[in-house]
């Protein structure tokens, strides 16, 4: 059983989804209930899972190596490490809320939407789980469909256009990526004879030439970027936010800009190592603009579900540039945040939808006073903002701290620059909920507003707890991440050695060269002295 | 003796009548028969070489072809005839449904 | 004793969980029984454990307490971990006993108010989020509770969240303080990288080694953490958030924002002296910040007409002193200063919720007048604590500030200029005190007939805890007394151990300087004396004696007084300077450069492709035959290209 757990929780949804499809389309409460029970049982495997993973294990845990078109190299590789673990618990957790979130909203076509629910998160855990550069690819565009649909079908008024754009960025990235991974294989193949999509094999025994990194790294590099997303390539962003229904923008930030980021610390930092190093400065460039970009531009907004949105840019922003600070603060804060902010991002789309429901608009001035109607409500969207203001013993500190921590040590003006976001974040998130929830009740229409549900109430509470139990105790998720972010420092650490090792060389030669000169002039002295 | 160069020089006449059969042509029947001319023109040469060099691959070659002609002629026949009965006329500028 | 610890912080947690989880369903008794027992308990057990501390020999009273290990991350270990010292004894003392008095004070003051839960449970919070603060072993711990108070801070200002200016005052106060935790954020971030631990103790251990005396980076670690103390402290130039702050509920003025959090900064920098001491050009930029901030905020507060605002600039003066004591390394004074400031600076502001309350809201001191005869004991009260602010001996406002004075003077990093602003601010802080009490309980009664019918003094639970306030205020000053009354000064003596350990050679140098020029230290203090006096006779002069003498000199520096009176202009410098500047850049970022330059340039690459096929589409005219051509044509060439090779 333990060998075929991982393909239990990747392929458990799809089940559901073949369920489903057998259902007939207008027993919505059936549909709903299946689709409910069947994310929540994918929950309990996931959960499962984080029980059998030995946290103190090096590599990969729970591999499944089955070969499925010899031919090309191609197999069924699938397996995780502390990383992608934290990544799909987060997935299946999110999942089922965010099917629970949907209960109401959805009413038309709610056959399909569940269906495209499910087959979204097989999509999203198989990213995480696979270990074969040709099933992470077949995840990565089995994640898109759905996606497309959710957005398309049941969005917002501008829905044909931001999934049109969520597509078509995404579709661009990943291109330029399968370029890659076809190049791969092609120097694997010269490398070694055989054709082979096996990420560690590829990661362990290709010596791939720093040319050949600088382009792979820059055709991978944009794919992922594309969807973390980092600036400039964020606009698609804010657009599918806002239009998706409340579920898809939970899964969409929750999850799916997470994918970016694995694919940058799973695949680039690795594979590339060289020229990360070279790329190091400009991607924290960027990410610094993304913070700050993120929340300026988020401060301005008029609807709350762009400002969380441009909030999940900036947000993103330090993820990134903890990842690149590339020593162990910044990468295990960078993973942190990972998991931070699809539960505070995740938590406040959830929240907005909650009052987009009742009232049909998300514009911040419709609003002001909601914490007199509904108090329960805003003291759940307090605390999530706080989460993603980094307060401390919330989880948004412990990510921030030490992404700002590493960040600082690669190169302090990262730091300083990054630490301004924090003050950035206070202002926007805070100014909204000043609009949204403080003052008078001015719009009749907010008067009778009724307070959470259970339902709502029940969709709320894991998600606060998680904020505070990875605020106050987060040690657990340290030790599961230890051995892999070890792995991958050690690497970036031999890399950069190489680097300073190579810049040594070419100071020794002259060194050796002065010191010749030297020995020379003495021996003219001594000859002068004869 | 007629020399292998006549063989295909008629060929390639009976090509070119075709190709400019289906070129000009409106006709839907007129272009159909310029195909099969073109066709013939193929397996004339097909013949004419397989002669030459006194093999026998030509031949089946040829067969093959006039079988599948006929097949395609019987088909091809079929939707000329649904799509007069559609449309009511059989002259191919009028088909222009994926015009820009 | 010491094993429970943890207790103290965790008491007031337990009362916020409580009240929070079951807001709206706890009748308001029970609500005030869990939240001031549970601060009580927790005051109980600092007063069991600074008995236990004190039992302990001098060089060894440390007791520390690890809970568990908070973030692990490679070279990086935090614990949450609690350290009690003399210094966080004190701390501890004054967070819980002052934030136990106010909590019952508040029973009585929030009594009609339909958010008595929701006000408990924050005072509750904050009150752990204080105690976690003073009571941390590391700087992260510390930063806990720094952000913690902070944000119940956020949430008490705005508490009456329908007001406006209520919340915009909480969001004010929040970011505020947060560019001061950018500073406090980074200044961490240098400690951990130069020393490799957050540990207080560790920290003060090699930070002798690791730095360099006076060095760049010593300087540098130290005004960032410095400028977070700024922005806690409300200094120049963060302090702009504490006089709206007092938008918040009176009993959160005097908690908040004048006896504890507000002194978080002064604890920080006295905490940390092990690293201050190491660099003078950092002492030299506290102390600067400290003295001028005290002078400017005086001078404000002279000018200002509601009651609770010229409190809040005599807050933000008052803290300068303590940050000038600091920056002449004088940090066992600043502490001083910081404890008889809670007594009697807590009393002031009770004592003013205590006249809101009968003046049925009222808060501007030109509507009172004339209430020393409704509000006996308020006013009894009140009094002792303007007399220990201004420094009338032997009150314990006298002795702290009296220290702070001459340790500006006759300190190694002090220099006459610092003495000379610090008497001045003497002379000013007696002289709006004064006028405070003159303007609200003498004079006039300027008040409408309606609120005077309803003026009462306040009950029970209020006047008790002014009471024992003022017996603090009077006699909270003897712990301190200096050498030259011929007794050691206990209070030094106490924290001796924390500042020892670091300040070590300098801060023996100093005590011994001090001991040697005892008739300057007589002379001194005569002066500031005579000076307190005299600015009581001209403020009884103006405000109660000849009131029209006021009139006339208000009118004759009119532009003076409304400089005074807009505090400068600095907010509305700050808002055409930060706030609006930022608003519209991002709004041009969001306007021009996300719309119009990249979707711009994306969608544009759209409409080009759009327009190219648009053209190309004309090649397809449906026609078998073009198509037909158009293949032909393409065979040829194909084949003629074949044939040319």
């Amino acid at each position: 059983m333990e060998k075929e757990i991982l393909t239990l929780v990747t392929f458990f949804p799809l089940v559901g989804v073949v369920l489903l499809t057998i259902l007939p389309r207008d027993r919505h409460d059936s549909i709903k209930g299946f689709a409910l029970i069947i994310s929540f049982v994918t929950f309990l495997f996931s959960t499962w899972l984080y029980y059998m993973f030995d946290p103190l294990g090096n590599g990969m845990q729970m591999e499944v190596n089955i070969p499925w078109i010899t031919s090309l190299g191609i197999s069924y590789h699938m397996g995780v490490d502390g990383i992608s673990l934290l990544l799909i618990m987060l997935t299946t957790i999110l999942t089922f809320l965010s099917i629970l979130a949907s209960w109401n909203s959805i009413k038309t076509g709610v056959k399909g939407y569940y269906i495209s629910m499910l087959l979204l998160e097989t999509g999203m855990i198989g990213v995480f789980c696979a270990l074969d550069l040709f099933m992470f690819y077949v995840f990565w565009e089995v994640m898109l469909v759905p996606m497309y649909f959710i957005i398309g079908l049941w969005g917002g008024p501008r829905k044909i256009y931001a999934a049109i754009k969520f597509v078509l960025f995404t579709m661009f990235g990943s291109l330029l990526m399968l370029v890659g991974i076809i190049y791969i294989l092609f120097e694997y193949q010269k490398y070694s004879g055989v054709f082979s999509f096996d990420m560690l094999k590829i990661i362990g025994e290709l010596p791939l030439s720093y040319q050949a990194q600088l382009w792979l790294f820059g055709a991978f590099a944009l794919a992922f970027a594309i969807k973390v997303p980092l600036f400039p390539f964020h606009t698609w962003l804010p657009d599918a936010h806002v239009q998706a229904p409340t579920a898809g923008s939970v899964i969409l930030a929750g999850v799916l800009l997470k994918m970016g980021t694995y694919g940058f610390i799973r695949i680039c930092l690795p594979l590339f190592p060289d020229a990360t190093i070279t790329y190091l400065p400009y991607i924290c460039i960027l990410s610094l603009i993304a913070i700050i970009y993120g929340a300026l531009v988020a401060m301005v907004q008029r609807d709350v579900k762009s400002l969380v949105a441009f909030s999940s840019v900036s947000h993103m922003g330090f993820v990134m540039l903890g990842m690149f600070a590339l020593n162990t603060q910044g990468i295990q804060g960078s993973i942190i945040q990972m998991i931070n902010h699809g539960i505070s991002t995740g938590g406040l789309f959830l929240l907005v939808g909650m009052l987009y429901e009742r009232r049909h608009t998300r514009l911040i001035e419709d609003f002001g006073g909601i914490a007199r109607v509904m108090p329960a409500y805003a003291a759940f969207f307090m605390i999530i903002t706080l989460s993603s203001i980094g307060l401390p013993f919330t989880n948004g500190f412990v990510g921030e701290f030490l992404i700002l921590l590493g960040a600082f040590h690669k190169n302090n003006v990262y730091g300083i620059i990054g630490a301004t976001g924090v003050v950035f974040a206070a202002c926007y998130m805070l100014w909204m909920y000043q609009r949204v929830f403080f003052g008078k009740v001015t719009n009749d229409e907010n008067k009778k507003l009724l307070d959470l549900s259970w339902r709502e109430k029940v969709i709320l509470v894991p998600l606060v707890l998680l904020v505070f139990w990875i605020g106050v105790y987060p040690k657990p998720l340290f030790e599961i991440l230890k051995p892999s972010v070890n792995l991958v420092v050690e690497q970036m650490e031999r890399a950069e050695a190489v680097r300073l090792d190579d810049d040594y060389r070419v100071e020794e030669k002259l060194t050796t060269v002065e010191v010749g000169n030297n020995e020379l002039s003495f021996d003219t002295e001594e000859q002068s002295d004869e | 003796m007629i020399t292998l160069s006549a063989y295909v020089i008629v060929a390639i006449v009976l090509f070119g009548i075709g190709t400019i059969g289906v070129l000009i042509s409106r006709n839907l029947i007129i272009l159909f028969m310029s195909v099969e001319l073109m066709l013939n023109a193929a397996n004339l040469t097909l013949i004419a070489f397989s002669r030459a060099m006194n093999v026998l691959d030509g031949h089946v070659f040829v067969f093959l072809v006039l079988t599948i002609a006929a097949a395609e002629a019987a088909v091809g026949l079929a939707m000329v005839i649904t799509l007069f009965r559609n449309r009511e006329t059989i002259n191919i500028d009028r088909y222009d449904l994926l015009k820009w | 004793m010491s094993d429970y610890l943890f207790l103290i912080p965790l008491f007031p947690l337990i009362g916020f969980i409580t009240n929070g989880l079951l807001i709206g369903r706890l009748p308001k008794p029970v609500i005030s029984f869990v939240g001031c027992s549970t601060v009580f308990l927790s005051f109980a057990l600092s007063v069991m454990v600074f008995f236990e501390l004190k039992a302990m020999p001098a060089g060894l009273r440390v007791i520390e307490q690890v809970l568990f290990t908070w973030i692990p991350s490679g070279s990086f270990h935090v614990n949450i971990g609690l350290l009690l010292d003399p210094l966080s004894a004190v701390m501890i003392l004054v967070v819980s006993g002052v934030g136990f008095l106010i909590h019952v004070y508040s029973v009585g003051y929030m009594h009609n108010d339909p958010g008595y839960g929701r006000y408990f449970t924050y005072l509750n919070l904050f009150t752990f989020a204080m105690l976690t603060l003073v009571l941390a072993d590391n700087f992260l711990l510390m930063f806990v509770g720094w952000e913690g108070v902070g944000l119940c801070s956020y949430l008490l200002i705005g508490f009456w969240f329908e007001k406006k200016s209520a919340s915009d005052a909480g969001k004010k106060a929040f970011i505020v303080n947060r560019i001061g935790d950018f500073g406090f954020l980074l200044g961490m971030f240098l400690v951990f990288w130069t020393v490799g631990s957050l540990d207080f103790l560790t920290v003060s251990e090699k930070a002798p080694e690791v730095f360099t005396y006076g060095g760049a980076l010593i300087t540098t670690t130290c005004i960032l953490l410095f400028v977070g103390a700024v922005g806690k402290s409300a200094q120049i130039p963060l302090y702009v958030w504490l006089p709206d702050a007092m938008e918040g509920p009176t009993p959160v003025s005097a908690l908040i924002h004048a006896a504890t959090m507000v002194t978080a900064g002064v604890y920080m920098v006295a905490r940390t002296n092990a690293l201050f001491i190491l660099t003078p050009d950092a002492l030299l930029v506290v102390a600067i910040i400290g003295v001028v901030t005290a002078f400017f905020a005086a001078t404000i507060g002279l000018a200002q007409n509601d009651i609770k605002r010229v409190l809040a600039y005599s807050t933000v003066s008052q803290l300068g002193y303590m940050f000038l004591a600091c920056g002449v390394a004088s940090f066992a004074a600043g502490i001083f200063h910081l404890m008889t400031h809670a007594f009697f600076k807590a009393l002031l502001f009770l004592g003013a919720g205590s006249v809101i309350h009968a003046m049925s809201d009222e808060q501007d001191m030109r509507n009172m007048g004339g209430l020393k005869k409704y509000l006996p004991i308020t006013f009894s009260t009140m009094f002792i604590a303007t007399l220990a602010i201004a420094g009338i001996p032997p009150l314990s406002g006298f002795f702290s500030k009296d220290e702070i004075l001459w340790k500006s003077f006759s300190s190694d990093f002090g220099h006459p200029l610092f003495w000379i602003l610090g008497f001045v601010t003497a002379g000013l802080t007696a002289f709006y005190m004064f006028r405070l009490v003159f303007m609200t309980f003498y004079g006039k009664e300027r008040m409408d007939d309606k609120t005077r019918t309803h003026i009462h003094e306040s009950p029970k639970t209020m006047t008790i805890p002014l009471i024992i306030l003022a017996v603090f205020s009077v006699i909270g000053g003897f712990v301190g007394i200096p050498h030259i009354f011929g007794v050691t000064n206990q209070f030094e003596h106490w924290l001796e151990p924390v500042m020892a350990t670091s300040a070590g050679a300098a801060e023996s140098h100093v005590l011994a300087a001090g001991g040697g020029d005892t008739g300057m230290e007589w002379t001194l203090m005569l002066l500031s004396v005579v000076l307190v006096a005299v600015s009581i006779y001209f403020a009884h002069l103006l405000y109660k004696k000849r009131t029209e003498l006021a009139t006339s000199l208000r009118e004759r520096f009119s532009g003076l007084h409304r400089t005074l009176l807009n505090k400068y202009y600095v907010d509305e410098f700050y808002g055409a300077v930060v706030v609006r500047p930022v608003v519209y850049l991002s709004l041009f970022l969001w306007k021009v450069f996300d719309v119009v330059v990249i979707d711009g340039f994306l969608n544009g690459l759209a409409s080009r492709y759009h327009e190219v096929s648009e053209f190309l589409r004309f090649g397809q005219t449906g026609r078998v035959r073009t198509y037909a051509t158009v293949f032909i044509f393409g065979v040829v060439l194909v084949v003629a290209y074949m044939l040319m090779d």
